[in-house]
This record gives C-alpha cells, sequence and structure tokens, in this order.
C-alpha cells in the first residue's frame, strides 16, 4: 500500500495575502474513484479559497450525504466542517448561519442529495435567501450507492446497464432562479478556468449563491448514452459568456477582442467580468436567464456560465432583522438586557 | 511543441538526474534500490561493470550526480541531495562473492596484441573491457604496483590500500601482463613492439612549480605537493615539519594539509590565493580539514620564500581582494599595507598539475596543439595516428578517476572496432528497458513513497586515532540500517512516468493531485510561451517538457520534468492508465557486452 501524498510542494509556489500558498487549502488525499469529476471541482474550491485569501477558521463547510458530500475532507482541513445526514445540509447551515453570521459558509451536496431525498430543504434555503454558496456535484446518479438513475438524470439518457430513463429531469438551475436564488451559475469539473472565477463570485455573493456543477461519475455513469459523461459534456457545453473574477480595487486591465462585454460590479466593489456574451441574454435579468436555459435545453446543449445574478440580493439575516453580531460574540449584558427592557418589550405588545 | 520522443532513450535518461550526469551513466537508482533491498552484490556489479572501482569510487568520487540530484531541488530550501557516492561504498562493504560474477578467463587470444602506457583508471578500464574478448594486454606504469594516482595521490586516510589493491586485482586477474616500475621512454619503441593499438593513460603527472625569490635556496625544505604525496604512499617520506604551510586550493592542497598533520605537522595551514567560496576543492574536502584544525587562509597572494642562513624560515605573502568586471571575470587586487609573513618549517605547493609528453615523438603522425596537448577525438578517442588513443588525465587534463573511467570505456570501444577494422564512429546503443512497475491497486514494484528523512551524515572515526596514523581510515561508512534508510530518501527518478495520449479522458485527476504542480493541460505554443502557459511556470530550461500528442479537446497534456517526485500519485489517481509509472534501465554499452555480440 503505497497511497501517500508527499509532503513536498513545488518550491516556488506563490502566496496570497495571508502568506499561505495554495497546500494550506488542501485536504486530506481523495478516496473518491480515480478520476471522479468530484475531485476536480475540490481543486477548484481549493484554488478560488486560495486566491480569495480566504481566513480557513472563517469558513464552514458542510455537507449532505455522497460521494460529493464526502469531498469537504478533501479541501480546507483548517476549516470548520459538518458532514450531515442525507439531504440534511440547509437546514444545518441555516442554524450555523443564524447563529454565527461572521463566517463564510460552503455547502456542498450531491443531485441525488439535493434533487431527491433534500429537495424539501433545497427550495426553503433558497426562498430565505440564505448567505452560502451551494454547491451541486451533479453526476445524473447516486454515485455512492453505487451509480442508481438521479433526479437529475435526462430523459432518455442510458444509464451504465443499458436501462433508459423514463421520467423527465429536474433542472436545478431553473428551479432555482424560479425559486429567487440571486446567484445562479452551472458549470463542468473539466473547465477550472470557469469552474473557479464562478466559486470565488459565489463566495463574494451576498446571499444564496448556486452552482450546479456536471460532474461526471466515472464508475457509474461515464458510459455511451449517458448526458452526464465526459465525452457528452464537452460536446454538448456551451457557455453564456468568458467569466473573470476581479477583486475590489484592482485594475482591470485585460482587454478583449469584438463581442459583447459587462461588468457586474458586486455589493462588495468586487467585479464579475463577462465578455463574449451569448446573444439575447441578460444577467441581471431573471426573465432572459430563464430564457436562456430553456432555449439551450431545446437545443441539447449544456448551458455553463454565470446565468443569473442580482448583485444588490438581501439575505435573511438582514430581512428579519437579527443582530449584528454573531451570537457567540454577545455578552451576558447584552442577551439578558434585565427586567426593565422586559417590562418595555412587553408593554410594546399591547 | 512537437510532441515528445520517448522512444529515444535519451529522453528518458536524461529524467534520470543523477545517472545523467555521472560521466560513466552509473545506473544510480537500480543501485540504490538493490542496496534498500540488501542485495548489496548485485547493487556492487551494477556498479562495477559501470565504474570499474566501486570500492574507491564510494570514497572518493568527485560526486558530480550529487549536484544534479533531484532530491536537492524539491523544496528550494536545505533539502540535500541523496548520498548517492557514499552509498555505493555500503555495497562494496557487505557485499559477498563478487569474483564468480565477472567475466572468468582464461579467454581465447583474438591474436591481437596492445599496449596501455600508465596504470591509473582509464588504462585499467581498459584493459578490464578488453582482456575478456581475448587481447593480449600489457600495462606499463613506472611505478611498482597498479592504480597510478589512486594509489599515489589519494592518502590512504581516504582510501585504503586494501579496497584499492582488491580493485586493480579483479582487472590484473583476468590476465593482463603487467610491466612494472618500467618507464615508457619512447612511443616509438613501443609502437615498434608489434602492437595493435596503443592507449595513452598517463594521467597529468607533473606538478606545477611556484617559481618565486628564495625558492632555490630554500629547496630542500620546499616540495611539490603530487611528488610529495607519491613519497608518502610509496614510504620514501614519513616525516615533516612542525610548522607547514600548503599553497593551493584544490583537492591536492587539501590532501597535502591533512597529510601534514599526520606526519608531525601541528601548525598546518592552507593559504589560497582565491576567496574561499571559490576554492577549487570539494566543500566536503574543505569540511574535513577545517575538522582537522587546518585553518585556510584566503586572498593572500605568495610573494616570496623567507630563507635565513640557509634555512627555510617561512613566507611572505600579499593581502589582496577579489573584484570582478562586467563580464565576471575576477581580478585580485592588493589591499595595500605590508605583507604577511607566515612561519614554516616547510612548503607544499599545490597550485596544479600538468601533463608532460617528453617520451612522445613528435614524429608519430599524433599531432599536438599549441599547448603540446594531444589532438583526441571526444567520442572515439583516438588520436591522429589511428593506431594510438588517449584517455583519462592523459587526454584533456587533469579531471577525476570517474571521469578516466568514462573515458576508458570509450576507448576500448574504439580499440576494438580499430582492430576488427570496423569503423570507430558507429558507436553501440546503449542497453535499455522500460517496464511498467503496476501490481495492483494502491500498489507497486517499487517503494513510491517519499520519506521526508535528511540526508544522513557518514561517521568518522575519532580525530585522535585518526591523526596519529596514516593509513587510519577517516570515514566509517554507513552502517547497513542507516545505509536503508539514506537509501529510502531516494526518489527513484528512473521510473518514469510514462503518458498514453488515446487513453486520457482529460479529467484532470492527475493535474489534481500531482503534489509539484506538474502536470498541465493547455493549449499548445512554442517552448518558450509553453512554459509560462502552465500550472506552475517551468523556469529550469535544464529541465524538458514532456508533450503529449494533441487531446481530443486539441489541448495538450505538458509535464514539466523538474521537480517531479516519482511518487506515482498522477498514475494511481488516472481512471484509464493513461498514466503509468515504468522502470527505465539504461546502461552503456561497454566494450566486453556489446561489440562482440556483432563479431
Ligand atoms: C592529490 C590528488 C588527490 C586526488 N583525489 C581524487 C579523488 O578523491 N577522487 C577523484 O575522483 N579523483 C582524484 N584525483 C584525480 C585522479 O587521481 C585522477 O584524475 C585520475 O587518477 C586520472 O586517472 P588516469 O587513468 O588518467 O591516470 P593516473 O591515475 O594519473 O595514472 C597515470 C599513471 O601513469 C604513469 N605514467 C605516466 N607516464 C608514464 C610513462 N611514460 N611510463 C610509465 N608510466 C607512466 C603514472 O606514474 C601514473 O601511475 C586526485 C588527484 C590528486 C593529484
Ligand atoms: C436517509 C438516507 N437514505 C438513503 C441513504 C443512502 N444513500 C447514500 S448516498 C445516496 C445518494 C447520493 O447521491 P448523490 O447525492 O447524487 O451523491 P453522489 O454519490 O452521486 O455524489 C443515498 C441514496 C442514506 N445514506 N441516508
Ligand atoms: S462512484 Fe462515481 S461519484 Fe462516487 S467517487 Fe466514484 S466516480 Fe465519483
Ligand atoms: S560513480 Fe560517482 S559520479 Fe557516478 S553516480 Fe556514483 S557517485 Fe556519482
Ligand atoms: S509522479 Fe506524477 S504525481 Fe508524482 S510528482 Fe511526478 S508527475 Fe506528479
Ligand atoms: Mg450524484
Amino acid at each position: 500500500m503505497t497511497y501517500i501524498r508527499p509532503k513536498f510542494r513545488h518550491p516556488e509556489l506563490p502566496k496570497n495575502k495571508l502568506g499561505y500558498s495554495v497546500d494550506y487549502y488542501e485536504g486530506a488525499l481523495s478516496t473518491l474513484c480515480a478520476g471522479c469529476g468530484h475531485d476536480s471541482i475540490s481543486a477548484g474550491i481549493i484554488q478560488a479559497a486560495f486566491e480569495l485569501n480566504i481566513e480557513p477558521h472563517k469558513l464552514a463547510k458542510l455537507s449532505g450525504i455522497g460521494c460529493s458530500s464526502k469531498t469537504p475532507a478533501y479541501f480546507l482541513s483548517n476549516s470548520h466542517g459538518f458532514n450531515s445526514v442525507h439531504g440534511r445540509m440547509p437546514s444545518v447551515a441555516t442554524g450555523a448561519n443564524l447563529a454565527n453570521r461572521d463566517l463564510t459558509y460552503f455547502g456542498v451536496s450531491g443531485d441525488g442529495d439535493t434533487a431527491s431525498i433534500g429537495m424539501g430543504q433545497f427550495v426553503h434555503a433558497i426562498r430565505r435567501s440564505l448567505n452560502m454558496t451551494y454547491i451541486v456535484m451533479n453526476n445524473g446518479c447516486y454515485g455512492l450507492t453505487k451509480g442508481q438513475d438521479s433526479a437529475t438524470a435526462d430523459q432518455g439518457s442510458k444509464n451504465k446497464s443499458g436501462n433508459v430513463n423514463l421520467f423527465e429531469s429536474i433542472d436545478l438551475a431553473s428551479l432555482a432562479i424560479e425559486l429567487g436564488a440571486t446567484f445562479v451559475a452551472q458549470s463542468f469539473s473539466g473547465d477550472k478556468s470557469q469552474l473557479v472565477p464562478l466559486i470565488k463570485a459565489a463566495m463574494n455573493h451576498p446571499g444564496f449563491a448556486f452552482i450546479n456543477v456536471i460532474s461526471p461519475c466515472v464508475t457509474f455513469n461515464n458510459n455511451m448514452g449517458s448526458t452526464k459523461s465526459y465525452d457528452y459534456v464537452r460536446e454538448h457545453v456551451e457557455a453564456t459568456a468568458t467569466i473573470d473574477f476581479v477583486p475590489e480595487m484592482q485594475e482591470i486591465s485585460v482587454e478583449y477582442g469584438k463581442g459583447k462585454q459587462k461588468q457586474v460590479v458586486m455589493h462588495d466593489g468586487s467585479v464579475i467580468q463577462l465578455h463574449k456574451l451569448s446573444e439575447d441574454w441578460d444577467p441581471l435579468d431573471r426573465q432572459s436567464a430563464m430564457n436562456a436555459v430553456l432555449n439551450s435545453k431545446a437545443k441539447n446543449e449544456i448551458l455553463t456560465g454565470l446565468l443569473y445574478v442580482n448583485p444588490d440580493a438581501h439575505d435573511l439575516h438582514h430581512m428579519i432583522n437579527t443582530s449584528d453580531r454573531a451570537l457567540n460574540s454577545l455578552t451576558k449584558a447584552e442577551l439578558c438586557p434585565g427586567s426593565e427592557m422586559l417590562v418595555d418589550i412587553n408593554s410594546g405588545l399591547r | 511543441m512537437e510532441p515528445t520522443n520517448i522512444n529515444n532513450p535519451e529522453y528518458f535518461h536524461k529524467v534520470v538526474d543523477c545517472q545523467h550526469a555521472c560521466p560513466a551513466h552509473t545506473p544510480v537508482p537500480e543501485y540504490i534500490r538493490l542496496i534498500a533491498e540488501e542485495k548489496y552484490t548485485e547493487a556492487y556489479m551494477i556498479n562495477w561493470d559501470s565504474n570499474v572501482f566501486p570500492g574507491v569510487l564510494g570514497r572518493t568520487c568527485d560526486r558530480p550526480c550529487e549536484p544534479a540530484c533531484r532530491r536537492g531541488r524539491i523544496d528550494g530550501q536545505d533539502e540535500e541531495p541523496v548520498a548517492i557516492c557514499r552509498l555505493k561504498r555500503v555495497a562494496a562493504d557487505n557485499k559477498g562473492d563478487v569474483k564468480s560474477l565477472m567475466p572468468q578467463g582464461p579467454f581465447k587470444p583474438n591474436g591481437k596484441k596492445i599496449a596501455l602506457i600508465g596504470a591509473g583508471p582509464a588504462s585499467l578500464t581498459v584493459a578490464r573491457d578488453l582482456a575478456p574478448l581475448g587481447y593480449e594486454i600489457h600495462l606499463y606504469d613506472e611505478q611498482k604496483l597498479g592504480g597510478g594516482f589512486m594509489r599515489s595521490q589519494i592518502p590512504s586516510f581516504r582510501l585504503p590500500e586494501t579496497v584499492l589493491n582488491e580493485e586493480v586485482n579483479y582487472i590484473l586477474d583476468l590476465g593482463i601482463h603487467t610491466h612494472f616500475n618500467h618507464y615508457v621512454k619512447s612511443l616509438k619503441d613501443t609502437l615498434a613492439n608489434g602492437y595493435d593499438a596503443v592507449f595513452v593513460g598517463s594521467g597529468a603527472p607533473k606538478g606545477r612549480d611556484l617559481d618565486i625569490p628564495g625558492r632555490k635556496e630554500g629547496a630542500s625544505n620546499i616540495h611539490i605537493g603530487i611528488n610529495w604525496l607519491a613519497n608518502v604512499a610509496f614510504e620514501h617520506t614519513a616525516k615533516i615539519g612542525k610548522k607547514v604551510i600548503v599553497l593551493g586550493g584544490g583537492n591536492t592542497a587539501m590532501d597535502c594539509c591533512r597529510t601534514a598533520r599526520r606526519l608531525g605537522g601541528n601548525d598546518v595551514k592552507v593559504v589560497v590565493r582565491s576567496p574561499f567560496a571559490e576554492m577549487k576543492a570539494s566543500p566536503w574536502e574543505k569540511e574535513d580539514a577545517a575538522h582537522e584544525d587546518i585553518p585556510i587562509i584566503d586572498n593572500h597572494v605568495p610573494k616570496s620564500f623567507v630563507v635565513e642562513n640557509g634555512v627555510l624560515k617561512g613566507m611572505m605573502f600579499e593581502k589582496v581582494v577579489a573584484e570582478y568586471d562586467k563580464e565576471g571575470k575576477r581580478k585580485l587586487v592588493p589591499v595595500g599595507g605590508p605583507d604577511i609573513f607566515i612561519e614554516a618549517d616547510d612548503v607544499l605547493i599545490a597550485v596544479g598539475q600538468e601533463n608532460s609528453y617528453p617520451w612522445i615523438e613528435r614524429d608519430l603522425g599524433i599531432d599536438f596543439d599549441k599547448w603540446e596537448m594531444p589532438i583526441v577525438n571526444e567520442v572515439t578517442f583516438v588520436s591522429s595516428n589511428p593506431k594510438v588513443f588517449f584517455g583519462g588525465d592523459a587526454a584533456w587534463g587533469p579531471k577525476n578517476v570517474i571521469t578516466a573511467v568514462a573515458h576508458g570505456h570509450q576507448a576500448a570501444i574504439s580499440m576494438d572496432l580499430f582492430c576488427r577494422g570496423e569503423s570507430m564512429t558507429v558507436r553501440p546503443s546503449p542497453f535499455v528497458n522500460l517496464v511498467s512497475q503496476k501490481m495492483g491497486i494502491h500498489e507497486w514494484a517499487y517503494d513510491s513513497a517519499v520519506v521526508n528523512d535528511e540526508r544522513y551524515v557518514v561517521p568518522q572515526a575519532e580525530k585522535k586515532v585518526t591523526l596519529s596514523n596514516r593509513k587510519k581510515e577517516v570515514e566509517l561508512g554507513f552502517s547497513g540500517i542507516t545505509g536503508f534508510k539514506e537509501a529510502q530518501r531516494c526518489l527513484n527518478c528512473d521510473i518514469q512516468t510514462v503518458f498514453t495520449t488515446d487513453k486520457c479522458i482529460e479529467c484532470d485527476a492527475c493535474m489534481d493531485v500531482c503534489p509539484t504542480a506538474c502536470i498541465s493541460f493547455t493549449d499548445n505554443a512554442d517552448e518558450s510561451d509553453l512554459r509560462n502557459m502552465l500550472k506552475m511556470p517551468a523556469l529550469n530550461k535544464s529541465q524538458d517538457l514532456y508533450v503529449s500528442e494533441p487531446l481530443k479537446t486539441k489541448r495538450v497534456m505538458v509535464k514539466d520534468e523538474n521537480v517531479c517526485l516519482h511518487c506515482g500519485l498522477c498514475a494511481e489517481r488516472c481512471p484509464t492508465s493513461a498514466w503509468d509509472m515504468q522502470k527505465f534501465f539504461y546502461n552503456v554499452t561497454k566494450a566486453h557486452t556489446g561489440c562482440s555480440s556483432h563479431k
């Protein structure tokens, strides 16, 4: 048994603003199948956290059950983590977020974990505009339990044993737009140049940020006839635009040639730079985003990139007017303001 | 870039940094693994085939392999190379019967007769390679025993006589006709003796002198370093004064000062013109001198010997400082002030050696250049007289033992081809082999895990003992268990990462898992652009990029060989076995193994 990751890293690895090099954001060596798309997404998350200068102790990763939900073990070892029950990650995230609004919440789920058992929790997290990044590693099957069709498997697609899926698939991205998610994107595990800026933008978004990432299950769903295989996705992928995420205060120096361009300024001054935009699509307009998804679906294309963003989103804390500070930072005096205050409140209720 | 042609054995050979840097291209990682497996005899024989003197070299090699060792550059800080050289000694110290694995005489004579002039490592290598082919070999040396400078110059406290004798005798026992105590006075006469070919392996035997005031007057206490060392080795000299100055900054100076410490010198100083950092001596030799309480005084230029009443009193020096012009050329500029006097009873001059060919007539068809050096072909080692070959220090001036051996192998091939009337320019190809190491899931036929141990230090005998006995070996060598641990530090650079383009599904798993960011998938470009388009820029241009054929997405896989740990994780994480770890064995063909087969 010689499956040990060496301690040595490239001697010239750059450091980020905090003085960490990218290996500080790594996790344990993956035990997923060799070639699983999920591992690529993990690498993308590591890269994004490094580039965003995330302080590892200021981030919590949460997940449900599934191969996808195992991945938090394989990135950000120095961060907080909660590997919850199948489909229940959103409620754990809600509780954690309400208790401590100072952390960045990073949820990882699978298509089974989200679109089957966890559907009820998923939709309510969106409705409530929970401030978190929610990634679905979407492989169209239940990988961990040996590849049964999931609710995102496309109608007519074939699984490894040759059975054709009879049911309509759930399109998680359009569902998220429909339910009012304020950041919705779609990507492919095999395209880090798109995935990493999307993750960075999502983590900077002040509301519910959803990314549906097609992530081939190399063991159970990479066969001919599958619409979630490496080959199929590569042949049918179509991007809304090329994306760059530019942190605040940074000079935008890249020049792009012809084609439409757009800049979306986020609440904190950072910028999502879009170029080579596809026709008739405006990322700030829900209706147009919805159309773009439906149109490409009709053409059998998998539309990737940023689909919809509302940079002025407000999150749950704002809506229900909670304390500005994390509960763990409140003192006893603030939590028990005394009987006079109680009298005041009670009189207000009369 | 064009796809890399891995069918050219030189591509993977270059990846094995140590082997590539070794003049004789010893298959280093292969013997290191054998040492870890306690297969010392096999490890010895791999060395013996390549470098002929494993026991000698395991103690004295100049180790060009170690600065090249990949381990030394994988963390950019203080990681040191594998102790390649001293591991060789572990094989030599612990081997079993090796003689029965060597070519067994008597060999059927092939009717050809060869003379070798000088019995140093170059000539002895020629002898070893050609004897099994049936050549009648005559070996000449002015000294009473074989070994050349290995015997007359390298002191016994670094190389015990028993070790040298053993390895010289393996060769002489192949049926070599020795003519010791025989100085060759005329090459013309030698050629007239009916030799089919002659190899000149006479070294660079003339020590440079220092012609400054007082040299003649103080002559009886002023010695040329290499002559003095030879006199010590052959027991003509057993004593030296208490105060000794050694002039020079190379390895000869280091051997002189350490020997002087053992012959009665209790105040021995090395004085050198250049700054300490620029001395020619290997860092470990400087360390050893320091350990024996020998100060090295740098930036001092010798001005004169001070002799009073016919007795040497010491030397005067001028203090200088090194200054460099724009091209980095050094000038030693006096700092001013009075000259400095250093006391001495004896002075050893170790400021370089030279070739000298008074015994080669200039009408033999051998061309000499303006520095009186023979003109020698760098591939075939033949001179302008097709019967006369040169190698070792005799060819291009003083180098080292391993270079002399490498020359000997190539000269032997040429001499054999020449004697059989074949073209010397058609060189035999190396022996190569490439074998998958996959045994199962997470299982490889080599120890793929990369250990974190720091380089182990070779233990030394107590100074009190070594300084009182010139023949007592200072280094004790690694024990078997330390040898094992040091061997485990080797990264197995000969276990190659082999990529098969049409198996790759571009899942990125190898790129993501590689701890040292060696692998990238990218658009293709010219090498200079491509080097900057990778996951980590490939800035070490001496290391190659391994470029695949175009993939399905029209991109290419590019692997920067520079800091690959050969950990196998890429192959481990590849779902389709597009990566495989394969053991690459490369061995330079020698006269007795290669040429004989196409007779
Ligand atoms: C002090 C010192 C220490 C050294 N230490 C090391 C070391 O630690 N490691 C290392 O790798 N290298 C070392 N070297 C260098 C190394 O010894 C030589 O590079 C190497 O021995 C050269 O081998 P060779 O076969 O060319 O000739 P040599 O080893 O020089 O042998 C030539 C032989 O030819 C004989 N000879 C010359 N002319 C004639 C003639 N006309 N007739 C008969 N015989 C003749 C000489 O007596 C000599 O024995 C050292 C050198 C010196 C001076
Ligand atoms: C309550 C509950 N029901 C069923 C299971 C069995 N189970 C484990 S993982 C899984 C599906 C996971 O699919 P997905 O979320 O798509 O993850 P993947 O493995 O495909 O990444 C199921 C049904 C469970 N662990 N818990
Ligand atoms: S079963 Fe599928 S999803 Fe799970 S680790 Fe293997 S390839 Fe990935
Ligand atoms: S023989 Fe010397 S140069 Fe060659 S590998 Fe060994 S130590 Fe290095
Ligand atoms: S063997 Fe493979 S994974 Fe390991 S360092 Fe080399 S390229 Fe990277
Ligand atoms: Mg799944």
